[in-house]
């Protein structure tokens, strides 16, 4: 069996306490009674008390929330179409352009995804708000998608679908019956990937939004422009706390479905 | 006729928020600020037919673009980013290869927990992690107080506001992109090719030197673009950490449009950042390709 030698286990520590280092402060500071960093002034929850009170900040969450669940959602509908049209589709005109323009949001600075958009929904004379959010995020994320569920398709047996064709399937069956639940953990994570990807976003949300829709990172950017505050550490702690619990969630539940297979698997072999 | 309907939909969608906005900067960085709305001028207007689209076309100009080389803050803000990206992509490698190396010669069952350790930081908010690091590197934050403290230095060190602040937030948000390809690369190598190296003669080093390095290099390549091509146009960093010294294209485009609402310039701006985009993208595109062509042989 392996051991960490003297020199990984070095590289991996020092590695690893600089990337947890700032979040463990983070967490540390948001219990602080005493509004400045250095100062240990006792442990207190109050700032966790004035975020909640803080009404800006609530509807903040539930904008971005909101925008959140329809572009993911809307993202994963429009990413799975256009992986199937990359994947399976064969060739069509104008394909390079489609899968030019699938590739190169996720390159794209967010600074000019951000500007275009705007200059466009000003061209036609759109209202912005939460509505031209979601039309923004929905471009950029559904190309993240495609390319999620893409590496999918491509790895997985085509013989499958033709043989439930073959069986008496019309495509549409084949698909919903054989392909989707295939592919359906790439599209489950393009949709995380997608609602995450919106969470996070500050740029082409603050491009694109208007007076009527501030979005939780357009609220904390705009309060910790000016230095470090108590009250974005306690929303800071919550994020992570939420981040946290839904990544260990989702790997236990992985865990669990891929040794809950090796048995079926075996099971099977035994029968055979 | 359903797969026209499929392909249509995406495509349609991509053309309308993709495609053509581009084409509007494009088309507004050729023209010149006017006071009107939106700010800019000429408009295209149809209704006069042939004619006013001839009149819309002559009136294009590189003006803009003219005055960006002629405004020394431009030029200066594409070099400083680039210096800026390229520089804090070698840190994080410095930073990112010992660290992918240690996880890749783990043992087996610690794999799987340290690989989701380099991921998990990717699904909490970019906007915290860099925020986090405000508290740290302010003349009063922790660092300069446990430096103190310890009494390593006597006067506090000025990093927040300052390019090196830039610096830190880059390697810090951005180490997962440089690990997770180097450690893919790691890990699948063949490890009784350095016991063969050292078999015939090399040492420890050399053999790091000699075989393992060139192995990694896929890897290594491609999380330097995956760092430098972000960091190249990043605004959230520069404009939380850097302060008015540090000058980024970003944070210049984001001032241009918000600030001085010059929506011309802050097109040709965003023009130029991409046509310097470009190059790193089709040498990251290549390498991709050459990997993949060698894993199929």
């Amino acid at each position: 069996m392996r051991r960490f030698s003297w020199f990984n286990a070095t590289s991996l520590t020092i590695g690893f306490a600089f990337l947890y280092l700032p979040m463990v402060l983070l967490v540390i500071y948001s219990f602080n009674e005493s509004r400045l960093v250095t100062v240990w002034a006792g442990f207190s929850t109050k700032w966790y008390g004035e975020l909640l009170r803080d009404e800006a900040f609530l509807d903040a969450a539930w904008v971005t929330l909101k925008v959140g669940v329809f572009s993911s959602t809307l993202a994963t509908l429009l990413g799975t179409m256009a992986a199937y049209v990359l994947v399976r589709a064969g060739r069509f005109h104008g394909r390079t352009l489609f899968s030019g323009m699938i590739y190169a949001p996720l390159v794209m600075p967010e600074v000019i995804t951000g500007l275009s958009l705007l200059l466009l929904f000003i061209g036609i004379g759109l209202d912005r708000g939460v509505f031209t959010i979601v039309l923004a995020h929905t471009t950029f994320s559904m190309c993240y998608v495609s390319v999620v569920v893409s590496s999918r398709l491509t790895s997985f047996d085509r013989s499958l679908e033709e043989a439930a064709l073959d069986l008496g399937c019309s495509p549409f069956e084949a698909f919903r019956l054989v392909t989707l639940p295939i592919i359906a953990p790439a599209v489950i994570s393009g949709w995380l990937l997608a609602f995450t990807l919106s969470l996070d976003d500050l740029v082409i949300a603050s491009f694109t939004t208007g007076p009527s829709a501030t979005t939780l990172p357009i609220k904390i950017f705009s309060a910790v422009r000016l230095g470090v505050s108590p009250q974005i550490n306690a929303l800071s702690t919550i994020l992570i706390g939420i981040v946290t619990v839904g990544v260990i969630t989702a790997s236990v539940i992985t865990k669990r479905a891929a040794v809950a297979q090796a048995r079926d698997e075996q099971a099977a072999a035994r029968t055979e | 006729m359903r797969r026209a309907f499929l392909i249509a939909v995406p495509y349609i969608w991509l053309l309308l928020l993709f495609l053509v906005p581009f084409l509007i900067v494009l088309k507004i960085s050729l023209s010149d600020v006017a006071l009107a709305r939106p700010p800019y001028m000429p408009q295209l207007d149809l209704s006069t037919g042939w004619d006013g689209i001839k009149a819309f076309f002559s009136e294009l100009d590189f003006e803009n673009f003219v005055f960006l080389t002629t405004d020394s803050l431009y030029w200066k803000s594409y070099l400083s980013s680039v210096k800026i990206a390229g520089l804090s992509t070698l840190i994080t490698l410095c930073v990112g290869y010992p660290l992918a190396y240690g996880m890749a010669r783990a043992p087996d069952e610690w794999r799987p927990t340290l690989l989701m350790l380099v991921i998990l930081p990717f699904w909490t908010s970019f906007l915290i992690r860099v925020y986090s690091w405000m508290g740290i590197l302010s003349t009063e934050g922790v660092l300069n107080s446990f430096l103190l403290w310890t009494g390593i230095i006597d006067e506090p060190l000025m990093i927040m506001n300052t390019p090196r602040a830039v610096y830190v937030g880059i390697v810090y948000t951005y180490l997962p992109f440089m690990v997770l390809p180097i450690y893919s690369a790691l890990e699948k190598m063949d490890e009784s090719l350095i016991e063969a190296a050292e078999d015939l003669g090399c040492s420890k080093l050399a053999a790091f030197w000699l075989v393992t390095w060139p192995l990694s290099k896929n890897g290594i390549i491609a999380g330097c673009f995956l760092v430098f091509i972000p960091a190249l146009g990043e605004f959230v960093i520069p404009s939380l950490l850097g302060g008015s010294e540090t000058l980024m294209i970003g944070k210049v485009l984001w001032e241009e449009f918000f600030n001085n609402r010059d929506w011309p310039v802050a097109s040709a701006v965003a023009v130029i950042l991409l046509l310097i985009l470009i190059i790193p993208i089709v040498l990251f595109q290549r390498n991709e390709q050459k990997a993949r062509e060698a894993e199929g042989q």
